[in-house]
């Protein structure tokens, strides 16, 4: 239930100036109440004695009490690798700016994109590619001179913690390895920059039956942590948060396009200020640090 | 250029699917009709329970029993047989969900036949399996297709489960569910819909079928050449 500012407004003057004066002139008896109905009170109905008027302040005290509980809530879109250090910062940002909630909405980067292209109210978008993001500019959908490059992030071959598994991203190809879990390339960017590792060091044809597409980055990281994949592609972040599963091999630089995490305000939003309030946030020095122990790469850093 | 693949696919695992619970489904529900007591009801309620779970409880549980870390899993691992991501897993997720409509179905089919009729062949002299061949089945058939079609028609529509334990293959474990959801998700909205359309299209000619020629089926006023 949605009580507009103006109509706090109004109930706060109300309650501060019927302390104050012992009968309320009519003018100030009206009050807007939910959903715009105006409720006047005059003749019968105004206050006449101490007892009503108390028990009318408390009601309006009860009224002022649920609107105040009420905060902006931020909706923000930001790809599943992002989970761990974003949640982390949440408690962080929500203590610096009372009367503003953080509501998360992770998934794959493409999952993400889409949903905003059919109208979901975000607010902040952070893919895990710069090719979601540029999609949504040339949309117009982005709040501009908003995106910034966040953070950056490798790409590792990972396998079951115990497991042999393969040697290296040569071994993929071996015998002993019958599945490889990559990210859908289409829609989720790990995976898209699993099929450009594949293509620069020639693997394509060798690896192309044994790949089962996940529909994000952690889902490739289940698959393999439960034993069910041989190997897996993730980013070096999500590998390095997993107790059950070991980094095989980083791929090498050059081998795919940048791993880049654009983040931007949605212009459809309905709290801009706030939004960038979120993003600078994001860029302060307390959340660089949390970025990195977390195993990205920040702008400060190589 | 369309990949057709899902399509094959799914109306392979439907099919597949809908004779499995057939062929699981019938034996239990002709037990569980002859059958009182505390533990036939307990049993009942397990049987029928993955209709009330979420799908993607289903893959989970169908995950912990068929992973390569389980014990099942293990095992079939050992004799050279892997479940997960495989064609096959589509077609165990399918049979999981679709089990408990055909033998709801089944189990209602078998107890709208007269046994009076059963006692009076008794007299007769016919044996058990005769009964059941030329009496029962008969009898019970339009429900029994009845339940075989809803059966198809759940199991080709089928995502969660089979997302969770046969993962997304294309040409080998995408159905055309897990299609659809990636298209959407990579934002190919055309090959979306236009394997909606066939989705819906085939579900359709499954459910007219029921209800228009089948016998009896949904329609007890076509069932009348009994």
């Amino acid at each position: 239930m949605l009580i507009g500012s103006s109509s706090i407004l109004m109930l706060r003057r109300v309650l501060t100036e019927s302390v104050s004066c012992p009968l309320l002139p009519e003018s100030e008896m009206q009050i807007a109440g939910i959903g715009g109905n105006v409720l006047r009170l005059t003749g019968h109905f105004a206050p006449r004695n101490h007892r009503m008027k108390k028990s009318i302040l408390l009601c309006l005290l009860g009224a002022l009490l649920t609107s105040r509980a009420e905060t902006i809530t931020l909706t923000v879109s930001a790809a599943v690798s992002l989970k761990v250090p974003l949640e982390t910062l949440k408690a962080e940002f929500e203590k610096t700016n009372p009367g503003v909630g953080i509501l998360y909405n992770f998934g794959s980067s493409g999952s993400l994109q889409q949903q905003i292209v059919h109208g979901a109210p975000v607010d902040v978008f952070i893919s895990a590619a710069a090719k979601q993001m540029d999609e949504l500019e040339s949309a117009g959908l982005v709040l501009s001179g908003s995106r910034f490059v966040l953070l950056a992030n490798s790409i590792v071959l990972i396998a079951p913690a115990g497991s042999t598994g393969p040697g290296g991203f040569e071994g993929l190809t071996a015998e002993s390895v019958k599945t490889i879990a990559i990210g859908e390339p289409k829609s989720v960017p790990v995976g898209m920059y699993a099929m450009e590792m594949f293509a620069h060091l020639g693997l394509e044809a060798g690896v192309k039956n044994k790949l089962v597409f996940a529909k994000d980055a952690r889902q490739v990281l289940f698959y393999v942590e439960s034993g069910n994949a041989d190997a897996g592609l993730v980013y070096g972040s999500d590998a390095i948060g997993s107790k059950s599963v070991r980094i095989v091999a980083t791929a090498p630089v050059g081998s795919h396009n940048k791993v880049e995490y654009p983040a931007a305000g949605i212009k459809a939003s309905g709290h801009p200020g706030e939004a960038t309030a979120f993003l600078d946030f994001l860029r302060s020095p307390g959340a660089e640090a949390l970025f990195k122990s977390a195993g990205f790469d920040t702008r400060s850093s190589p | 250029m369309m990949d057709w693949s899902p399509v094959i696919i799914s109306l392979q695992t439907a099919l597949c699917a809908t004779g499995a619970t057939l062929l699981l489904a019938l034996p239990a529900a002709r037990w569980r009709v002859k059958r009182h007591g505390p533990v036939v009801e307990f049993l009942d309620g397990v049987l029928l329970f993955p209709l009330a779970l979420p799908p993607t409880v289903v893959g989970l549980v169908l995950l912990m029993v068929f992973g390569r870390q389980s014990p099942v899993g293990a095992a079939l691992e050992a004799i050279g047989l892997t479940v997960i991501f495989t064609w096959p897993a589509t077609v165990i997720a399918a049979t999981a969900v679709a089990f408990p409509i055909m033998y709801q179905t089944a189990k209602g089919a078998f107890l709208q036949v007269d046994a009076e009729l059963l006692d009076a062949a008794r007299v007769f002299g016919f044996c058990e399996r005769r009964i059941l061949w030329q009496i029962l089945l008969p009898i019970a058939w339009p429900g029994i297709l009845a339940g075989l079609i809803l059966s198809f028609v759940r199991a080709i529509g089928e995502f969660g489960a089979t997302l969770m334990l046969a993962g997304n293959i294309p040409g080998r474990t995408q159905t055309i569910p897990i299609a659809i959801f990636f298209h959407v998700e990579g934002g190919d909205m055309s090959g979306a819909l236009m394997l909606s359309c066939v989705i819906v299209g085939i579900s359709i000619c499954a459910l007219f079928f029921l209800t228009r020629v089948a016998p009896g089926g949904m329609n007890p006023a076509a069932g009348k050449t009994l």
